[in-house]
């Protein structure tokens, strides 16, 4: 980010400058909203039980089914455990990006780029809350329960470790670019929600239930599959049923630097038109 | 070089619209601003005016950064805003009247204390900083206070303090007593020309209270139609357009019209009539000749009319 390089006057590495930025303004969010304790446990809660609803739902279908395209109870778990773990860390992280449409709208943008943080930073940081720690501890508990099925190795652990945070990335990148769509035309949200919740339901699933065409598009579009899918077709030691390369396992940590840096140029192209039309 | 340098700036957008019943599109471009140039030194408090569309707070998105120019020539302390606008934003700070900075939700110390985050500011600093404003704000006791409980006049002066805490060199102010009562006006006016004696903060101040110009600015920038139509002090803009001074007579009794030298009567009303005569020259022998003729009850001198001016001002399209 070309914004980034400039603010490099108070810390050495600008990068942590911010993430540091960003943490001291997400904690006083955090401590705002710690004033009112039960409100913030009910919403947590809330939001456990809303997601937790999906696992239950799998779990219903495999009272009915032995496997899912192949897949066990505990394998779809592993799947489904590290999709959602990923998507609440980047739903936590993005904070407000969803919502940069009204921000544009109530001039609440305007705003924001009188201060001498990264609008990213700021967007991301502004009313952070901790609601989706719901998702987070259910999605752990799956997680974990999961993995006590897994026949584990030094490199498998480190593929599991791995894929977690590039699936956070690559949602991350997901949530900010096509929210960007907003600084074209403010009323775009449920067009971009197709591809970011879309994107992350679709991991749910073993991607054997569908088609080939759709697990391209997942590995090169909406590069979802590098979340959960190839990671865990290698900690399980499967074969990828699509006859897929088997270096696309390892590829995960590449894909979400790919996405990141796709994601925060078309950000900036977003800004740039918006600084240059004003609307 | 001056603090704010503007040359030849130029701003315009293009309007896509419907025509033919929505069949057919036409891109228009428009001129927002044009042809603008000034300079600000440090210091220096400006009253920015012009009727409303006239291209003010385009010309104030510009300088903040907001808003790249079209064309001409842009500086504010020797940076170009739209390129190095993080960087700027740390020498500047920005009060927009009608929309808080604050958070809504937070109380007004918490808002101070991201903002301390985002600025950096040293910590010593900062309390010193919040300490002073609070004071001559008067808000100590709203410090607590979710900002969505605070008054207008509150929030406004915790906008201010907010804009104040890292000590920037310009303060834009946009439209900053709108919807304020008098009192209140009065003590933000009384806080700002302290606030630039004590710290020599620049400002530059967009409004439609000509008041807060007579207040607060040496100094006049009238933009219309996207360009400055008039810059300098502020007797000259009451100068400006040939205008005129009025004396206003009470007489013992109704008369006919007065006629004396080097005025005109324009308006009679019962006893009471209205002189006018032109701004520079001097009221005493008007004041002589009609006391000598009449028998009166009483004087008094209105100076020209400065909303008066600006209206004939935007009238006539400049100068």
């Amino acid at each position: 980010m070309a914004e980034v390089s400039r603010v490099a006057e108070t810390s050495r590495s600008p990068a942590l400058g911010h993430l540091r930025t960003y943490g001291q303004i997400a904690w006083l969010w955090i401590r705002a909203a710690w004033q009112y304790p039960l409100s913030f446990v009910l919403l947590a809660i809330g939001n456990g039980l809303i997601t937790g609803l999906d696992f239950v739902g799998l779990w219903i279908m495999f009272a009915h089914l032995d496997d899912l395209a192949g897949f066990t109870l505990p394998e779809v778990a592993l799947l489904y455990g590290a999709g959602s773990l990923a998507l609440g860390i980047a739903d936590t992280a993005i904070g407000s990006v969803e919502r940069i449409g009204t921000y544009v709208r109530t001039g609440r943008l305007d705003q924001m780029m009188t201060k001498p943080v990264p609008l990213l930073v700021q967007v991301c940081a502004d009313q952070f809350t901790l609601r989706r720690l719901g998702r987070i501890t259910q999605a752990t508990i799956v997680f974990g329960w999961a993995c006590t099925y897994v026949e584990w190795t030094p490199l498998r652990a480190l593929v599991a470790v791995s894929m977690v945070l590039s699936g956070a990335v690559i949602f991350f990148g997901l949530f900010v670019g096509f929210s960007c769509i907003q600084f074209w035309t403010t009323d775009a949200t449920e067009f971009a929600n197709a591809f970011t919740y879309g994107g992350a339901t679709v991991t749910q699933y073993p991607l054997s239930i569908f088609t080939r065409e759709v697990v391209v598009a997942l590995t090169l579009v909406v590069p979802v599959a590098f979340a959960n899918w190839y990671p865990v077709l290698f900690i399980l030691g499967r074969e990828d049923p699509f006859g897929m390369p088997s270096w696309l396992q390892f590829a995960s940590p590449v894909a979400a630097l790919v996405t990141l840096v796709l994601a925060l140029l078309v950000w900036r192209t977003g800004v740039r038109h918006y600084t240059s039309t004003g609307s | 070089m001056s603090l704010i340098d503007v040359r030849d700036l130029e701003r315009t957008f293009v309007v896509r619209r419907k025509v033919d019943g929505g069949r057919r599109r036409v891109r228009d471009e428009v001129r927002a601003v044009h042809d603008l140039t000034f300079a600000i030194e440090p210091g220096e408090m400006v009253g920015y005016i012009g009727p409303n569309g006239a291209g003010k707070s385009t010309t104030i998105k510009m300088l903040t950064g907001i808003l790249v120019p079209t064309g001409g020539h842009l500086r504010v302390a020797g940076l170009d805003p739209s390129r190095d606008r993080v960087a700027l934003a740390r020498r500047i700070g920005v009060v927009f009247g009608q929309r808080t900075t604050l958070w809504w939700d937070l109380p007004l110390r918490d808002s101070f204390e991201l903002l301390q985050k985002m600025y950096r500011i040293p910590p010593a600093r900062f309390r010193a900083n919040l300490e002073r404003f609070v004071e001559l704000l008067d808000l100590r006791d709203q410090l607590d206070t979710p900002v969505r409980q605070l008054s207008l006049g509150q929030r406004m002066r915790g906008d201010i303090t907010a804009a104040l805490l890292h000590d920037p060199e310009i303060l834009y102010l946009d439209e900053p007593t709108i919807g304020l009562d008098v009192v209140s006006k009065g003590r933000l006016r009384e806080f700002l020309r302290a606030l630039n004696a004590e710290r020599g903060t620049t400002l530059v101040l967009t409004t439609h209270d000509l008041q807060d110009i007579e207040a607060l600015c040496d100094r006049v920038l009238v933009i219309d139609h996207g360009t400055a139509v008039f810059d300098g002090p502020l007797p000259a803009l009451q100068a400006q357009g040939g205008s005129t001074r009025t004396l206003v007579v009470d007489l013992v009794d109704e008369a006919p019209a007065i006629e004396v030298p080097g005025a005109v009567v324009r308006r009679v009303e019962g006893p009471r009539q209205w002189l006018s005569f032109p701004a520079e020259a001097s009221a005493a022998p008007i004041v002589a000749a009609v006391a000598a003729s009449y028998d009166v009850a009483d004087l008094s001198i209105q100076e020209p009319d400065i909303e008066e001016v600006i209206r004939d001002l935007y009238s006539r399209g400049g100068v």
